[in-house]
């Protein structure tokens, strides 16, 4: 212990500078089968197949990004939903309804409009781009959760994906697509919000799976590489948890 | 073309704000830039709340102008905004006129929603066997069912004796799984998301995502 806190916050850096670098040797030496080796979660592949379902029968996907605040610890999720959304609308754009994203936080709202001009731009339709596109439902847990499921119930959405902090509230979203007909694809930071999302969405994402949405819909070779690093975090985390475990047990470790 | 400028001043900041939480103790100036980072940040989201509520307004107005079944609702929604927004800058937020706004009508409207969430919670455990029949489930269903029992009062139960005994096993069984099996998944699960948000942070800093449109 107290080397630990002669260290500090020290090994904290470590650990991001070590994360940051083998995420750029992976992204590099992966750069040209980025995709290869990746295990199937089948929420991503539900999620490909309802973006050209929406794009063939002419129905909207809607992308919920939560109430986490961005300035918050929170806000992993819904930034990990804006690559998301990048990619959905980019695989939906020539939908008759482009997709509509919704938050209950400001900062979420003006990001996921200004993730959606820039996709438009990027792929030289920006005047595709509407401000109802991408807006605030509402400011506290339920009031988002009531304006989200008035887009559900009325604009036609045929796939849900939710990509953020969410509390319980999240069974009303889940309810209101259940009854509107479309499928739910989801995960959250939150424990409580997952065990909901557990019982109550058609695909849901469980722990980290939720930021790997961006290296399954093809973001970019960086995506994939973290999700490799993570992989080798997790293993040397398990590694020494059972460590730390076997020397309290010998009583190596008080 | 992605703007290098607005990844550059991301860089900057988000550099300069991770600098300073895990070098402040070393190098105090970090810590201080650190924090009127912050304070920046939270006076823009109080701008951006009022960017949120006028798109809102905007949104709303254009349903009003399309006249169909919804319209009705949007055009509820935009006079209960201007009648709050009114008495509340006349009343002050903590005026009798803007509490009685929050206790007779913001609030009894939200546990009208607890109250249905408690609802759908119930029925969407009953339909998870529509969506997954397999092991989990069954499993998930069982220890809600579990909990419920250990957690609950059972009325009646303390006068016969053996329906006390099974009241207390149940008790002994949902003591057991929060504390053991629940405390360590949980601990998975949040040990996974917070590398998960290590490599969603990092991506933004390396400009592989950029949520701010550059």
């Amino acid at each position: 212990m107290t080397v630990m806190n002669t260290l500090g916050d020290f090994p904290g850096l470590v650990i991001v500078i070590v994360f940051a670098g083998l995420m750029i040797i992976f992204a590099a030496a992966g750069r040209k089968h980025p995709w290869r080796n990746l295990r199937e979660i089948h929420a991503f592949t539900r999620l490909r197949r309802a973006v050209g379902l929406a794009v063939e029968a002419g129905t909207r996907l809607h992308v919920s990004l939560g109430r986490g605040g961005i300035i918050g610890p929170e806000n992993g999720p819904a930034l990990a939903g804006f690559a998301m959304l990048e990619r959905i609308t980019r695989a939906a754009s020539i939908s008759d309804r482009p997709p509509v994203a919704t938050s209950g936080d400001s900062i979420l709202s003006i990001l996921s409009q200004d993730t959606l001009r820039g996709t438009y731009r990027a792929m030289g339709v920006e005047h595709e781009y509407k401000t109802d596109s991408a807006l605030l439902t509402g400011i506290t847990p339920l009031s988002y959760a009531a304006g989200a499921m008035s887009v559900i119930r009325d604009g036609q959405v045929s796939a849900n994906v939710l990509a953020g902090h969410f509390g319980s509230e999240v069974a009303l979203l889940t309810d209101a697509g259940e009854r509107a007909g479309s499928i739910t694809i989801a995960g959250t930071d939150s424990l409580p919000g997952q065990a909901v999302l557990f019982a109550a969405s058609h695909e849901p994402l469980i722990g980290e799976e939720v930021f790997a949405g961006g290296a399954y819909l093809s973001a970019g070779s960086l995506h994939v590489a973290s999700l490799r690093t993570q992989d080798i975090f997790r293993w040397a985390l398990i590694v020494v948890i059972l460590i730390g475990a076997f020397a309290r047990f010998v009583g190596i470790w008080k | 073309m992605k703007s290098p400028f607005s990844w550059a001043i991301a860089l900057l900041t988000g550099g300069l704000v991770l600098a300073g939480y895990f070098l402040r103790k070393m190098v105090p100036v970090l810590g201080d830039v650190q924090a009127l980072v912050l304070l920046w940040a939270v006076m823009l989201a109080a701008f951006a709340l009022l960017i949120g509520v006028i798109n809102l307004l905007a949104v709303h107005w254009r349903k009003v102008q399309m006249g169909n079944s919804a319209s009705f609702y949007s055009g509820v929604l935009i006079a209960s905004l201007l009648a709050t927004i009114v008495v509340t800058a006349w009343d002050g937020p903590t005026g009798s006129w803007s509490l009685w706004i929050l206790n007779n009508i913001q609030i009894p409207i939200e546990a009208s929603l607890v109250a249905l969430l408690a609802i759908i919670l119930a029925y969407t455990a009953a339909r998870m066997f529509r969506y997954r029949v397999n092991t989990m489930t069954v499993l998930f269903i069982t220890v809600i069912v579990i909990i419920l029992l250990g957690t609950t009062p059972l009325y009646g139960t303390s006068k016969i004796t053996a329906l006390k005994d099974v009241s207390s096993l149940f008790k002994q069984l949902a003591s057991w799984i929060t504390q053991t099996w629940a405390t360590a998944g949980a601990r998975g699960i949040l040990l996974g998301v917070a590398l998960g948000t290590i490599a969603t942070g990092l991506r933004i800093l390396l400009g592989a995502d950029r949520p701010y449109g550059g």
